[in-house]
């Protein structure tokens, strides 16, 4: 089946290509093609999947040269091995579903056609960017799900606000790019390649440990998964991006696209292992990410924003893991959350829906009546995402947080394990105001509340089942398990820890399966305060509890509700900055150049009129003057010889 | 071959000069279309047979015309030079069917200077005397006066004035430079030549070359134009018809980097070599100075205008990086940039024959009801934002790669030009075709018409064409741009690693 992986990306880019042409004919239909073109590809990712699994790969497919001059040459080739097939898999899979939601979630819009080829134009680049092998041609995946999502967070745009938001992520992202794109320049002059297994061979004899030439790459690299997975500095553009529909948060914003810069820095993990201080830059923005992401998440109204935030608080967790060097639970966390994160996300689209468009959740409540089936989803992945134990959450979180202790980064595990609070806090908080409680929607819309046709519950369902499963891939060998998810991605993940070993740099410390299993239960207890607590405010307390607790701490509230106020500080700087450096440089080729243009033409215009005497008009005036002139010329040139 | 793609559109145009009499006929549009056209399809057949594995010019002519002066009817071909003949044919054709409904009055004329301004162009890239070269290049000038002059909007007095005085200016120092060539050649073989061929051999001095090299680059810095010699292409640009925009953009402009790769590098490189630091500070400022202009604009013309700025100040960074990839970087952009910036002109050509505004601010929700508008916009708007996959990409990128083993800072500099492009092109777009459509004007504008979309769709193809599959562009451009750099590596001049790489290889281990 390996020989078969162009058929991944391939199928998605026919769909678009196809429902872009062809759209006002296929109408409706469009679905149905970019559904088929999905399903295809989670068959032949499954069969590239069962090839790994039985020891064929890692396999590389040539497709043909793309760019080639002098020493420069970027193949179009795929790379299949245990990462980029379990990426394979979460994309098709989540994507199929998201597709197959997106028929009856979008029923009826004006541009339904417009958007499952944008939708399949996503699938097609973010195939390529998992599948590339090279630098290049990632960046053209990675360039390209970032049009996409440009696109579609634009879909509604007749309205000024999703247009100015679908251009923001596209500018942010591009200023993380700057950075990807100056990495890859450094990475060719100094290794003479691009390719992923040309780099990284090469990279212990080229790199020294800890110099400057890696350290700047993987910073840059970084600064590129940074734009693109929204962490601290340039995350402001993800909550923004919901203005999008709910199933492009879901599959875009929240399952895929925004876990490429995780797995970029993992793809890059020799690099990353060679640059320690990189990877604690990376540890401490993962872990701050997470911290400040979630703290915002605890006070905000709007659920897509709630469900927003959370995602950047869970990429910081990534990010964490990586830092901490634990790129297999990195992964690990990428997949579990794909699961959880998605079905919230088509939860809380089924949830407007049923609102007629209202994200406000303090105008919902009590929703669990009529929609049991997206209020059981809804509870089963926000379990998940709490970490509450035995769900898909509490494996990958618990990994993490026991990674970053075992490595030694007390304060960065102390900073999680108080997220991981704040995330059961503000998730069952979400959960409360939505489904429990007394409906606070007005009449006419309450009489509207109902539940959703089938092809918007059974991704419900599916998603919703395997976050509360997908753990179990990796039960930890302290809880009598076999890790395999670990293990399958060891051959990838593990290679930059093989080349810290020969390399002879400290080895972490020894596994102490007691310290593992009471943390673990420390994390378990913080959960269950977390959800404690979300209960005695939200059910028992609401809604004077809330109230009285915003005013008490009027300080942090208002810090959390304003998002720490990154938006306004980056518009009276960077966004103000920029226009007016702008205007100055308009005024100054206005007055300044041309005032110097215009003012050699005035000066010469009043001589030109004192010369006009000159002309005679008659022929032999003007040979004499022409020969006067070629001979000044001429004996100009002897002069300067 | 060469002669006779030169002057088959004159052939055309004087043809429409006698014959024509009716004021109403349809015939100068679709004659100059045909002639256009056939000249398009020769160029084709030129570089079917065109050998890129040869070095040197190909499908040579020559004929002695002023024997005493050592002047030659001498016109060559190479990579270089046959992309811009095949860019200028392109895009002729497609700006004289842009036309069709646009131009309405004194049609046989403005179908005329087309086909002369073609000549024009394609002279000035096939000529190899630098006589021949010279009378070319004038003989652009004219036709392109005429053009913005009669069938510009409202400021076209100004703009047309501005052009011509800041265009003749470079051609008087161009005439001094050709003319201390031509002096330099009787020195050095007895008898002067204008051949270029034989200039190339004459080796000169680096305190003469000085001189000449300014000389020369001043005229076709202008032309780029450079940073701070701009000043003429936003109100031009904006103020001719959209055809006439188009080729300034699309072809006019190359002739400018043109000169510098056929002239100017050659012929003085060590002059280009000691200037190359100036120059390349100037091509950064007009990079970044060109990109933060075009954000504060309001009418969309002057804003693409001055993203050629920007733009054209990438291709000379590359250039004179004097590397494989940067300088093969810069002649793919010359290329691309006529794509891209053509294309754009051509669009919001289409909207103001609709409209008769190019206010930003007049527009807004147009994506609503002219959808194959809109969609063909945002391919061309894209590609000219250097968006992988499409052909702006290809050039930027191996520009910048070129760039940073040349000088890091120049990279980080020009990269962060990419940026700015995003920025003011999306604004541009969002202001056009996003937000509500309540202006009432806007609401019954009808889509692309058949011309308008047959225009359109050879500028999508080949943005596409280039950012799949530029190998086919790239087999052609690399032995031209490797003869550049050849000239440029003179024992005594080679390449010096910038101190960053050299550190670099510091690191490394003992083997």
């Amino acid at each position: 089946m390996l020989d078969y992986v162009w058929l991944v990306p391939f199928l998605p880019g026919c769909a678009a290509l196809v429902i872009g042409l062809f759209g006002k004919w296929l109408r409706t239909r469009s679905g149905y093609v970019a559904i088929a073109a999905m399903l295809g590809t989670i068959v032949v990712s499954l069969g590239c999947f069962w090839d790994i699994l039985h020891g064929k790969g890692p396999f590389t497919q040539h497709l043909f040269t793309w760019i080639s001059v002098g020493e420069f040459k970027a193949e179009a080739a795929l790379l299949v091995d245990q990462l980029s097939v379990v990426m394979l898999l979460v994309v098709s899979v989540v994507g199929s579903l998201v597709f197959i939601y997106s028929t009856g979630y979008m029923k009826g819009e004006r541009g339904y056609a417009r958007y499952f080829a944008q939708l399949s134009l996503f699938a097609f680049s973010m195939f390529l960017l998992v599948l590339a092998d090279n630098f290049v041609l990632m960046f053209i995946g990675w360039e390209g799900v970032g049009l996409c999502s440009y696109l579609l967070i634009g879909y509604y745009m007749d309205k000024t606000w999703a247009a100015d938001a679908g251009r923001k992520a596209f500018i942010v992202n591009r200023i993380g790019d700057f950075g990807f794109l100056l990495a890859i320049f450094l990475i060719f002059w100094t290794s003479g390649t691009l390719t992923f297994s040309g780099v990284f061979d090469q990279a212990p004899v080229i790199y020294k440990y800890g110099g400057g030439v890696v350290t700047a790459i993987t910073l840059l690299l970084f600064m590129g998964a940074v734009g693109k997975s929204a962490q601290i500095p340039l995350f402001i553009w993800l909550p923004d991006a919901m203005a999008g529909p709910t199933p492009v948060s879901a599959l875009i914003h929240a399952a895929t696209m925004v876990t490429a810069g995780v797995y970029m820095v993992v793809r890059c993990n020799v690099l990353y292992s060679l640059a320690p201080t990189s990877m604690e830059i990376v540890a401490i923005i993962g872990a701050a990410t997470a911290f400040i992401a979630a703290s915002i998440g605890i006070t905000q109204r709007d659920i897509k924003r709630v469900l927003a935030y959370s995602t950047i608080s869970q990429l910081g967790y990534m990010f964490l893991a990586l830092g901490v060097g634990a790129f297999a639970a990195g992964i690990f966390h990428i997949f579990t959350h794909a699961f959880f994160k998605g079905c919230l996300f088509l939860c809380a689209g089924c949830v407007i829906h049923a609102m007629a468009g209202d994200n406000d959740m303090f105008h919902m409540g009590g929703m669990r009546k009529q929609m049991k089936i997206t209020w059981l989803t809804y509870f089963a992945a926000t379990l998940a995402i709490s970490g509450f134990p035995l769900t898909a959450g509490f494996f990958s979180k618990d990994e993490i947080l026991w990674a970053t202790f075992r490595s030694g980064h007390l304060i960065l595990w102390l900073v999680g394990l108080v997220a991981a609070f704040m995330t059961a806090f503000y998730m069952f908080r979400s959960l409360f105001l939505t489904f429990h409680g007394e409906s606070r929607a007005p009449e006419k819309i309450k009489a509207h509340i109902h539940e959703m046709p089938r092809s918007m519950t059974f991704p419900l369902v599916v998603l919703a089942f395997f976050s509360l499963v997908a753990g179990f891939f990796s039960i930890p060998k302290v809880l009598k398990g076999s890790a395999w998810f670990e293990h399958f991605l060891h051959p990838v993940t593990n290679r930059g820890a093989e080349i810290l070993h020969e390399l002879h740099v400290a080895d972490p410390t020894p596994h102490v399966p007691e310290l593992e299993l009471l943390l673990m239960g420390a994390s378990t207890l913080i959960v269950l305060l977390g959800i404690a607590a979300a209960y005695a405010v939200y059910i028992k307390g609401w809604p004077e509890i809330p109230k009285a607790w915003a005013q008490r701490f009027g300080v942090f509230y208002k810090l959390s509700f304003h998002k720490w106020w990154w938006d306004d500080l980056y518009n009276s700087t960077f966004v103000q900055g920029t226009i007016r450096l702008a205007k100055a440089a308009w005024q100054f080729d206005i007055f300044v150049i041309d005032g110097v243009i215009n003012g050699t033409a005035f000066m010469v215009r009043s001589v030109a009129s004192r010369l006009r005497k000159l002309q005679t008009g008659q022929l032999q005036a003007y040979g004499v003057g022409m020969l006067i002139g070629i001979n000044l010329i001429v004996l100009l040139f002897l002069l300067t010889r | 071959m060469l002669s006779i793609i030169i002057f088959l559109p004159l052939l055309g145009a004087v043809i429409l000069a006698l014959t024509v009499r009716r004021k109403e006929s349809t015939f100068p549009r679709w004659g100059s279309l045909t002639v256009s056209l056939i000249t398009f399809i020769l160029s084709l057949a030129l570089l079917t047979r065109y050998d890129p594995t040869a070095i040197g010019f190909q499908f040579e002519e020559q004929c002695s015309w002023v024997p005493a002066w050592g002047i030659s009817y001498h016109l060559g071909i190479d990579g270089l030079s046959l992309l811009l003949v095949l860019l200028t044919n392109l895009l002729t054709t497609i700006s004289i069917l842009s036309s069709f409904t646009a131009i309405k009055h004194r049609q046989k004329e403005y179908y005329i200077f087309m086909l002369i301004l073609q000549t024009g162009i394609l002279g000035t890239f096939l000529a190899l005397d630098l006589f021949l070269f010279y009378i070319f290049w004038e003989l652009m000038l004219i036709p392109l006066y005429f053009l913005i002059g009669i069938w510009g909007s409202a400021d076209r007095i100004y703009a047309t004035m501005k052009f011509i005085l800041y265009t003749m200016t470079g051609s008087v120092l161009m005439l001094v430079g050709i003319l201390m060539l031509y002096f330099k050649s009787v020195a050095a073989f007895g008898h002067g030549t204008f051949d270029l061929v034989k200039l190339y051999e004459l080796g000169l001095g680096a305190h003469e070359q000085f001189w000449m090299f300014l000389a020369l680059f001043f005229a076709f810095a202008i032309k780029v134009p450079l940073f701070p010699l701009h000043t003429w292409l936003p109100d031009a640009h904006t103020e001719a018809p959209t055809a006439g925009s188009i080729i300034l953009a699309g072809v006019l402009l190359k002739t400018g980097v043109y000169g510098i790769l056929r002239f100017c590098i050659p012929l003085f490189p060590l002059a280009a070599r000691q200037l190359a630091p100036a120059i390349s500070w100037l091509a950064i400022v007009a990079i970044i100075y060109g990109a933060l202009t075009a954000l504060a604009q309001k009418d969309a013309k002057r804003l693409v205008a001055y993203s050629s700025v920007s733009h054209m100040g990438f291709i000379i960074l590359g250039i004179f990086a004097f590397n494989l990839q940067s300088v093969s970087g810069g002649i793919i952009q010359m290329i691309n940039h006529g794509i891209s910036t053509g294309g754009l002109f051509l669009c919001i050509g289409i909207i103001y024959e609709r409209r008769h505004t190019r206010l930003m601010s007049d527009f807004g929700g147009l994506a609503q009801n002219l959808h194959k508008y809109a969609v063909l916009t945002m391919i061309i708007m894209l590609s000219s934002v250097g968006l992988p996959g499409l052909n702006g990409f290809i050039g930027e990128f191996l520009i910048i790669l070129g760039v940073f083993k040349h000088n890091i800072l120049y990279a980080v500099f020009a990269t962060s030009g990419v940026i700015l492009a995003a920025v003011y092109l999306l604004t541009m777009y969002q202001k056009i075709f996003f937000g509500p459509n309540d202006n009432p004007k806007n609401q019954k504008l009808a889509d692309l018409r058949s011309h308008e979309l047959w225009a359109l769709i050879p500028l999508v193809l080949l943005a596409f064409w280039i950012g799949l599959y530029p190998k086919p562009f790239l087999n052609i451009i690399e032995p031209a741009s490797n003869a550049i750099v050849q000239t440029m590596q003179t024992p005594h001049t080679s390449e010096t690693p910038s101190r960053f790489m050299v550190e670099a290889v510091h690191e490394l281990p003992p083997r």
